[in-house]
């Protein structure tokens, strides 16, 4: 059987849905940093309300896992379950009354970066464990070259070398799975 | 690969922070959670004593044993205590 991480979005919820705990795991292991990203770069929740947002989303997803209609769509539907959770909670702390708007302007905007973020992420994790973890090290932990040197008993000097071997792995794995990555002029 | 393939992949990987260990490890954890607290409801409903702790301050009832769970799982805890049948 194939390792949960691994799985497609629609086998992991399927395999939720049986109460396999190693596939629930998995599943909030993959969009973790997704609906954390949500609460706190489009809401900007922060604190007890972003991790209380953040729970509560996941205890959504856990109860409701059974009536999701298509198993592959689970992306959309835990953003738009993140988004009416951080409306909730920016309505329960008092900072807006129920009548107002309370989406910061941005969300719409921010939601598409963040799902080609969550489709780089997956071609990352396709990557061997050295080059994943130096790239996320790098560009989503902030380290410096110092840092991931000591971390990972490198050379300092190599660092660079390496992350730029390592994104041309990325670029590589992104074209075979067919992704249509639109970089800035 | 050009100069701006590499930036704009270095700006994905970096949409994407972790969260914190403990929030995903709390979450990660819920189907345990709500089975521990299925067993520990179905105690209260036989134990009178248990059950009039759990009522008088619920959150110190579940961290003696050994749950501590996200504010929805105890909304949901209130809810079944309050709707047990007596002991």
């Amino acid at each position: 059987m194939t390792h949960p991480a691994e799985s497609t979005d629609a086998v992991l919820v399927g395999r939720c849905r049986d109460g396999d705990d190693e596939a629930w795991r998995a599943l909030v292991e993959r969009f973790s940093r997704y609906v954390h990203a949500i609460c706190t770069q489009g809401f900007r929740l922060a604190g007890a309300d972003a991790e209380d947002a953040f729970q509560d989303v996941f205890a959504k997803v856990y109860e409701q896992l059974p009536r999701l209609r298509d198993d592959g769509a689970i992306r959309p539907w835990i953003a738009q379950l993140t988004r009416r959770t951080c409306i909730d909670r920016l309505r329960e702390s008092g900072r807006e009354t129920p009548a107002e708007n309370v989406e910061p302007p941005g969300v719409d905007d921010l939601i598409p970066v963040l799902d080609e973020a969550l489709s780089v992420r997956e071609a990352l994790a396709t990557l061997s464990p050295a080059c994943a973890e130096i790239l996320d090290r790098f560009f989503a932990r902030d380290e410096s070259y110092r840092t991931i040197g000591e971390a990972l008993e490198l050379p300092p000097g190599t660092i660079a070398s390496r992350i730029s071997r390592c994104l041309e792995k990325l670029h590589a794995a992104l074209e075979d799975r067919g992704a249509d990555l639109r970089p800035e002029a | 690969m050009n100069a701006n393939d590499s930036q704009h992949l270095g700006r994905a990987i970096g949409a994407l922070p972790p969260a914190p260990q403990a929030w995903v490890e709390a979450a990660a954890g819920l189907p345990r959670a709500r089975r521990e607290l299925d067993v520990l409801l179905e105690r209260a409903q036989e134990d009178s004593v248990l059950r009039a702790r759990l009522i008088a301050d619920l959150e110190s009832g579940l961290a003696e044993s050994g749950l501590s769970p996200a504010p929805r799982l105890l909304t949901e805890a209130r809810r079944r205590l309050r709707a047990l049948p007596p002991a």
